[in-house]
């Protein structure tokens, strides 16, 4: 962290996860100028956060964590090496078309000009939208993983953990090992991983160590006798602190007595900035979410921004690596450190392993697709989280006639609050699309402008290197205020 | 082909409150939008309500609105009128910091009283800080107009086009004209979805409203620009009236959800083509400067959100209003210059006037669109300067 | 609610509505609350409802607290610092003159 700003380099890289540590490292290897910004204090994303401190004391929660997650120090490793400049606890607030990036950092803000830019923003845990789900004591189980991961605290009262996806089974297999109180598992996928996955395992063989390891953690959570549940229609109960979770499983509804529940269902493309530069966005199907859509490189239709790993799509984190490399390979070759001939040349073996990649991702994708049934959200249900907007409502704005989810967001306030809609976009679109018996391209997204992470005024009355000449010249004497010409 | 009596093209306040009137007027009426209901400036202004400050041209109008605004009850129904979030009284004032800025005030109150309007006054320091708590010492005053207030502009317009529809008005919204042509039998108004007729036809398109005109051969003014607004996270409730800058950008408001709306005329980057606009945050550092000094209490808020709306501008800063000048049966009514919310209650009113009679109560003359039949006014097509954009974004 | 797997390097303190809390250099805020039993970091503006942290990335803003006298803050981006007073953020928050 440097304490005069740097307000201009080549290549500006946000997001210190996989995609942006294998981006800048490259990138700064090649000769470009990099800086890479991020959240967080330390380098690794979400998948390997807090890698470098984990990694120094081998412990009870270096054997939680496992084998996969200590692999990212090479990746952490290799970027400390590079040379590219790293800006943590960075909060980025804006990124224009031209290339100008708003950070705060340090409690003051200011602008970087970058020639060319990679978001590597990463994914984000699908909202979950549960009656209950506002209570105290419901958290994602990436939320779990993170605390688990960047401070080594774990639950100690019952927890109950509900959703789909493979990261449901491997929190659960963490947490089992953490010894945390766990009391159950309900697994909302439409089938079972053991079921879809030896039908698949021909198609995929190379792929039999990742089925494998899934299926191990459900033996485990088995020998242990944590009872996993096929359930639908997830729901925390409680007056102010979660008390119950209850479900519906084999036709009946069931109560869990926890404290603590833990939702997922998967993770969608923390598009967050790519929305706000109004790029153009692609909605998967297959993933149910909407990402920005780029070139074979990662560009954007801005042509200046990049995007790569999750945030482009959700590939996972080896798959991330090699699209932050691209990416890399593209800038350089942009900026003038390399030729296209090398660019084509060094990206070849990247993309090989990215279509491998990406017959699992496929796989996983028809897995553990969202399961509309259990997905019925139920009128009392918050929608909007900042706002306090239910489902019910926003149905009830449809039935008056509101056809536009930002006619909904003007009306009900819902995507207003702090979190700028990151908690309810795609929830309030759903409603919509389904009242409307539409689709989720006619809906659309919230329109966003900057900032695109809250910012304080001051930051910005005492924003040090805004280009003033941006207003245009005053061309008239100063009037009568009333009737200024 | 659909026949009617009116068609009103635009779907902002004005439009809406066009279809309304003439509705109550018996007439069978169309409106047509191409986007939704109150889809740029209209919806999502700031939301002032403002006599104060006022052109001297638009005094009249204001006052009428103003009386509207007031008995919104009697045009809308309480339900209605109630959605609109109307709130007045509270009073509107234009702060200032410097002498010249008060001697201005000075001056400004004894104008409008010489043509016979009491409403504006000027306040000392001491009653500055009775009204405004929380306003920083380097306030020595300032002029106010005590009925002014605030509204929400996206209720408000979807108020007015929910009361047009009881009254029987047909709203096409996503339904883009793409041309005029005048004949024996009236209006035939092409657009995507269908060729409507009607004998009458009201022009309320806002920033593209120059380009029915253009349908039709007359030439208007096609300047337009977007102001921006900020708005902070909820804060505790601080500040009643609608505070507004003399040489300062600013216009401040605090919402019912305790939210803060900053704006003052800061530009956004139009985007005519795409039909929106972005927000540029080196434009915007003068606006938080301006309310970190006016009100300290804001140097701790968080901006949440910003976004400019699109809006006609005219060279003299002030609305078209009027019957065209090329075509009969087509009357004007847009290019308000980013301070047309206020006026919404009555420009509807006075266009039915003057559809049933040719003529209208309130003095309108100055804002006839023959004022651009000759060419230099309409040469005027440049970028707002400061001023312009700084009175433009009042509202 | 939660426990430390790790219980050594305790060495920073901070306060939470006043309440001294020893936590780890490198926790943030949001955990070194909720390793300290913390549970309601804020109520909202709309309801006066709790709430907890929910997503610990910075996503769903419901960790916000006082920072040394500043509202609105993202208890799970912010690192502890020694002798931080962090408040609980009821409703909009406290706004304190600066």
């Amino acid at each position: 962290m440097t304490d005069t700003p740097r307000t201009d380099c080549e290549l500006a890289i946000v997001g210190g996860g996989p995609a942006g540590l294998a981006a800048a490292a490259l990138a700064a290897e090649l000769g470009v100028e990099t800086i890479l910004f991020d959240e967080q204090p330390t380098p690794g994303g979400q998948i390997y956060r807090n890698i470098e401190a984990n990694s120094r004391k081998l412990d009870a929660l270096s054997d939680i964590l496992g084998a996969d997650y200590a692999k990212g120090l090479a990746l952490v490793e290799r970027f400390r090496s590079s040379g590219a400049a790293y800006e943590p606890l960075s909060s980025i607030w804006q990124v224009t078309a031209a290339g100008k990036l708003g950070v705060s950092q340090k409690g003051r803000a200011y602008l970087t000009r970058a020639g060319r830019i990679i978001l590597a923003t990463g994914a984000v845990e699908r909202p979950f939208p549960v009656p209950g789900w506002t209570l105290p004591g419901v958290m994602g189980a990436g939320a779990a993983q993170t605390l688990m991961k960047a401070s080594g605290v774990v639950p100690d009262r019952p927890t109950v953990i509900a959703g789909s996806g493979p990261l449901t089974y491997l929190v659960a297999f963490q947490l089992m090992k953490a010894r945390a109180p766990l009391t159950g598992v309900i697994d909302t996928s439409r089938k079972g991983l053991l079921e879809t996955g030896l039908t698949a395992l021909p198609v995929l063989p190379g792929f039999a160590g990742d089925l494998l390891k899934g299926l191990s953690w459900m033996a485990a959570l088995r020998r242990a006798r944590i009872p996993v549940f096929s359930g639908r229609n997830v729901a925390a109960e409680g007056g102010s602190r979660v008390e119950a979770v209850t479900f519906e499983g084999r036709g009946k509804r069931r109560r869990l007595p926890a404290s603590l529940l833990l939702l997922h269902e998967g993770v969608v493309p923390n598009n967050q900035i790519t929305a706000s530069l109004r790029c153009r966005h692609v909605w998967d199907a297959a993933q149910m979410a909407w990402r920005p859509w780029t070139d074979e490189w990662g560009v954007t239709s801005a042509e200046l921004v990049a995007v790569a790993g999750d945030g482009a799509g959700i590939s996972g984190a080896r798959a991330a690596v090699h699209g932050g490399r691209l990416a890399a390979l593209d800038a350089a070759c942009r900026i003038g450190r390399i030729s296209r001939a090398e660019r084509d040349e060094r990206a070849r073996p990247e993309r090989q392993h990215l279509q491998r990649d990406a017959r699992f991702r496929a796989f996983l994708d028809n897995t553990y697709r969202p399961n509309e049934a259990v997905r019925r959200l139920a009128n009392e249900t918050i929608a909007c989280r900042c706002e306090e907007v239910t489902a019910g409502d926003l149905r009830a704005l449809v039935a008056e006639g509101f056809t536009d989810i930002n006619q909904l967001k003007s009306f009900s306030r819902c995507g207003m609050g702090q979190c700028q809609g990151r908690m309810c976009g795609a929830t309030v679109a759903r409603i919509l699309a389904l009242s409307l018996e539409t689709d989720m391209e006619s809906v659309g997204y919230y329109r966003l402008r900057l900032p695109v992470k809250p910012l304080p005024v001051a930051q910005l009355a005492e924003l040090g290197n805004a280009e003033r000449d941006l207003r245009p010249s005053p061309l008239g004497a100063d009037g009568d205020p009333s009737q200024r010409v | 082909m659909m026949a009617t009596d009116a068609i009103v093209i635009g779907g902002g306040i004005h439009g809406c409150c066009t279809a309304l009137h003439l509705a109550l007027r018996g007439l069978r009426t169309i409106l047509l939008e191409k986007n939704t209901v109150g889809r740029h400036a209209s919806g999502v202004n700031a939301g002032g309500i403002r006599q104060l400050m006022r052109h001297k041209a638009e005094v009249p109008l204001s006052i009428a609105a103003m009386d509207a605004w007031e008995r919104l009850d009697d045009l809308l129904g309480p339900e209605l009128a109630k959605n609109c979030e109307f709130i007045g009284g509270v009073g509107q004032i234009g702060i200032a910091e410097t002498e010249a800025e008060m001697e201005w005030c000075h001056t400004r109150a004894a104008e409008m009283r010489s043509l016979g309007h009491e409403f504006e006054e000027v306040i000392d320091a001491k009653e500055l800080r009775r009204l405004i708590p929380a306003i920083a010492d380097i306030c020595r005053g300032g002029i106010i107009s005590r009925r002014d207030g605030h509204a929400n502009p996206f209720r408000t317009t979807q108020s007015f086009r929910l009361r047009a529809e009881q009254l029987g008005v047909r709203f096409m919204e996503r339904t883009r004209v793409t041309g005029l042509e005048q004949g024996d039998r009236g209006w035939t108004v092409a657009t995507e979805s269908g060729v409507f007729r009607a004998d009458i036809l009201i022009n309320c398109a806002g920033a593209w409203a120059w380009q029915v005109a253009e349908m039709i051969g007359e030439h208007l003014p096609k300047t337009h620009f977007a102001s921006t607004l900020m708005v902070t996270s909820r804060m505790p409730h601080f500040i009643d009236p609608v505070v507004i800058g003399i040489d300062r950008v600013l216009s401040f408001k605090q919402t019912q959800a305790g939210t803060v709306v900053i704006g003052g005329g800061v530009l956004g980057d139009p985007d005519l083509n795409n039909e929106t606009a972005d927000t540029v945050a080196d434009r915007m550092v003068v606006s938080a400067q301006t309310v970190c000094e006016f009100f300290p209490i804001l140097r701790r808020a968080t901006i949440v959100r910003s976004w400019a709306g699109l809006e006609a501008l005219m060279p003299d800063v002030i609305p078209v209003i009027g019957p065209s000048q090329v075509a009969h049966n087509l009357w004007h009514a847009f290019g308000f210059s980013g301070h047309g919310f206020q006026l919404g209650p009555i420009v509807g009113s006075i266009i039915a006037d003057l559809v049933a009679t040719g003529e209208s109560a309130i003095p309108i003359a100055e804002l006839s669109p023959a004022r651009f039949s000759t060419n230099d006014m309409l040469a005027t097509t440049r970028i707002p300067d400061r001023k312009v954009s700084q009175e433009a974004g009042r509202e | 609610m939660f426990r430390r797997l790790r219980a050594d390097d305790l060495t920073t303190t901070i306060y939470f509505d006043g309440r001294p809390l020893r936590c780890r250099p490198g926790d943030s805020i949001a955990a070194a609350l909720l390793a300290a039993g913390v549970e309601r970091f804020r109520t909202t503006p709309v309801s006066g409802t709790d709430r907890m942290p929910h997503c610990m990335i910075g996503n769903c803003f419901d960790c916000l607290v006082e920072i040394d006298g500043r509202a609105d803050q993202q208890a799970c981006l912010v690192p502890v610092r020694e002798g931080s007073q962090v408040r609980s953020q009821l409703g909009t928050g406290k706004f304190d003159a600066v």
